[in-house]
């Protein structure tokens, strides 16, 4: 291997645990309020949230562009903190997957949320456990199973995402060129070799990743 | 008194409406009896907080939880109260000893309350502290559950048919814990149930609830030797008569005595003395005005009529009567009430056919 793949790999790795950790601290709030909510908004949120599961990430990625740019609402804001542009760069990347990844934290978080029902957290109520408390203390670790599956289908579509990286991130090597986006460039060179080293160590770890998804998946917890 | 308990609720639900105004001892187990739908789950749901009932008013003693006129409602977590639930709801993340630390760390300390060892002990849970809840039968993790509650420091214990999920084995493996509380808790229980054999076994002071509101409530058998209760109740009516075994005899018997006379019952295995709660059905006494002799019915104690009710049975009426100073109520047609001209201040004899020993 080539140690621009290495870098590459490097690069998918590092995106993707920054991006699941995110997800998780932006997802869980919004998982819960849509797995208690009776806002008629519920129904709203939850539609947009699930949008990238059947955007075109090239959709999704443009408007991400158009938004970050030098016109757009964040560009100009980025821009007044004097952070500069945020596209084709790795912030830029991290915060267009955490947008593309979002439904694959929230709906198993959310599923598992709403499997809990109102009595664990009435019981929690009654044994002097206020809302914040009994939130920790309760829901999450009820939860868990869903939090762990949301946090490895974030982490493994962050690690599978092309489109929308090459159109926030293009194809910098070390900045924004991630694993994905190296194997397109490998076999456009017609470097097959190469190609399948990278390709094959995808499709290696994303099998493992669904067999311990599917077999360690500890949702088969007794009611008590 | 240790202080009254005064809850006063109004929840309008379109189809349900629960309206009630309740004074209730400060001591011993009060019973909220009513048939499904009857508002009584509704009623301690408000009590604990779980539900916020508009215009509500509910307070122990001088510690007032809700008074919406004032704009007050202290949320459930800030009230000292327990709650068992008809399915134990144990947290299934947390080991037996886990779930009953939970409220035990959480509630204030100054409150006093209980040791963990002491309630284990109190509730025969000791020796699955522990366990996971998934290792427990239904009837262990209800005593856990109620375990639980009161490591929180409560003020007051409510009870939503903590036995209504379980199986009769189960019920009576219970049941004797449940009573164990009552004799040795200092707080107010209220315990909400559907089943007349649970009311008459625990309870000291009964609400009977029909359709969201109070229909009566005060003790016990003064409430069960009503005989103007609505037809819903009708049916089961009875009184509860606390009683003591005075002695077993030969043939397999046991002599109960109570204050109005004694009864025999199949033979019990408790040492004389024991005090037993007995349940005696309206519809299993009948009336004679000569001491019976040539009968099979072993039972028959003097009474005095007090006064009769017509019951939603067409052709029968309800008799309550007066055994020195205990209620019996006697269920028989209206035919045999005009034959044998039973009117109120009449002496007469009461069979009792059979008696219901809670214990």
């Amino acid at each position: 291997m080539q140690s621009t793949d290495l870098a590459a790999v490097w690069l998918t790795l590092k995106l993707a645990s920054i991006v699941t950790v995110l997800l998780l601290i932006v997802g869980t709030p919004i998982a819960w309020w849509l797995a208690r909510t009776r806002s008629r908004l519920k129904g709203a949120v939850g539609a947009v949230v699930a949008l990238p599961l059947v955007l075109p990430p090239t959709v999704l990625g443009f408007y991400l562009l158009v938004a970050m740019g030098p016109n757009g609402p964040v560009g100009q804001f980025t821009q007044a903190l004097g952070i500069g542009l945020l596209p084709f760069t790795f912030p830029g990347l991290v915060i267009a997957s955490v947008f593309y990844s979002l439904p694959f934290v929230v709906q198993p978080i959310q599923n598992a949320f709403e499997a809990i029902g109102e009595r664990p957290l009435e019981v929690a109520a009654t044994l002097r456990a206020s809302p914040w408390d009994a939130f920790w203390s309760v829901a999450v670790p009820l939860a868990k199973p869903g939090f762990l599956s949301g946090a490895i289908l974030a982490f493994a579509h962050t690690v599978g995402e092309f489109g929308i990286v090459l159109m926030i991130g293009g194809n910098i090597p070390g900045r924004t060129r991630v694993v994905s986006v190296q194997i397109y460039d490998h076999v456009e060179a017609l470097e097959y070799t190469q190609a399948h080293w990278l390709a094959g160590g995808m499709v290696l770890f994303s099998f493992l990743v669904l067999l311990g998804l599917y077999t360690f998946n500890p949702a088969r917890r007794k009611p008590a | 008194m240790s202080g009254e308990i005064r809850a006063r609720f109004r929840v309008d639900r379109g189809d349900f409406v629960l309206d009630i105004d309740l004074s209730l001892p400060g001591r011993g187990v009060t019973a909220l009896f009513g048939h499904s739908g009857s508002g009584k789950t509704t009623l301690l749901r408000a009590m604990a907080g779980l539900e916020r009932a508009p215009a509500g008013r509910f307070a122990i003693g001088d510690e007032v939880w809700q008074d919406e006129s004032r704009g007050c409602f202290v949320p459930p977590h800030r009230r000292a109260l327990g709650v068992v639930f008809q399915e134990a709801s144990l947290f299934p993340h947390l080991s037996v000893r886990g779930n009953m630390e939970f409220g035990q760390k959480r509630a204030s300390t100054a409150t006093g309350g209980f040791a963990l060892p002491e309630i284990a002990e109190l509730l025969g849970i000791a020796h699955l502290l522990e366990r996971a809840p998934g290792q427990l039968s239904g009837g262990e993790r209800q005593r856990v559950a109620i375990a639980r509650a009161l490591l929180a420091a409560p003020r007051i214990l409510l009870m939503d048919e903590p036995l209504a999920a379980l199986d009769l084995k189960r019920k009576l493996e219970i049941l004797p814990y449940l009573e164990r509380l009552h004799s040795e808790l200092s707080i107010p229980i209220i315990y909400v149930s559907h089943a007349p054999d649970e009311v008459a076994r625990l309870a000291d002071h009964l609400v009977l609830l029909d359709q969201g509101k109070v229909v009566a409530s005060g003790p016990l058998n003064a409430v069960l030797s009503r005989i103007d209760l609505p037809a819903a109740f009708a049916d089961d009516a009875g009184v509860v008569i606390e009683a003591a075994v005075a002695a077993h005899e030969a043939d397999d018997l046991t002599r109960l005595e109570f204050a109005g006379g004694r009864i025999l019952v199949s033979q019990r295995h408790e040492p004389v003395g024991t005090r037993l709660r007995c349940r005696i059905h309206a519809r299993d006494v009948s009336l004679a005005l000569a001491p019976p002799l040539q009968t099979s019915i072993l039972n028959s104690v003097a009474a005095t009529v007090v006064e009769l009710a017509p019951t939603n049975t067409p052709g029968h009426v309800l008799v309550r009567l007066d055994v020195a100073g205990t209620p019996l109520l006697a269920r028989i047609t209206r035919r045999s009430a005009d034959r044998l001209a039973i009117g109120p201040g009449l002496a007469l004899h009461a069979q009792i056919k059979a008696v219901a020993l809670l214990a």
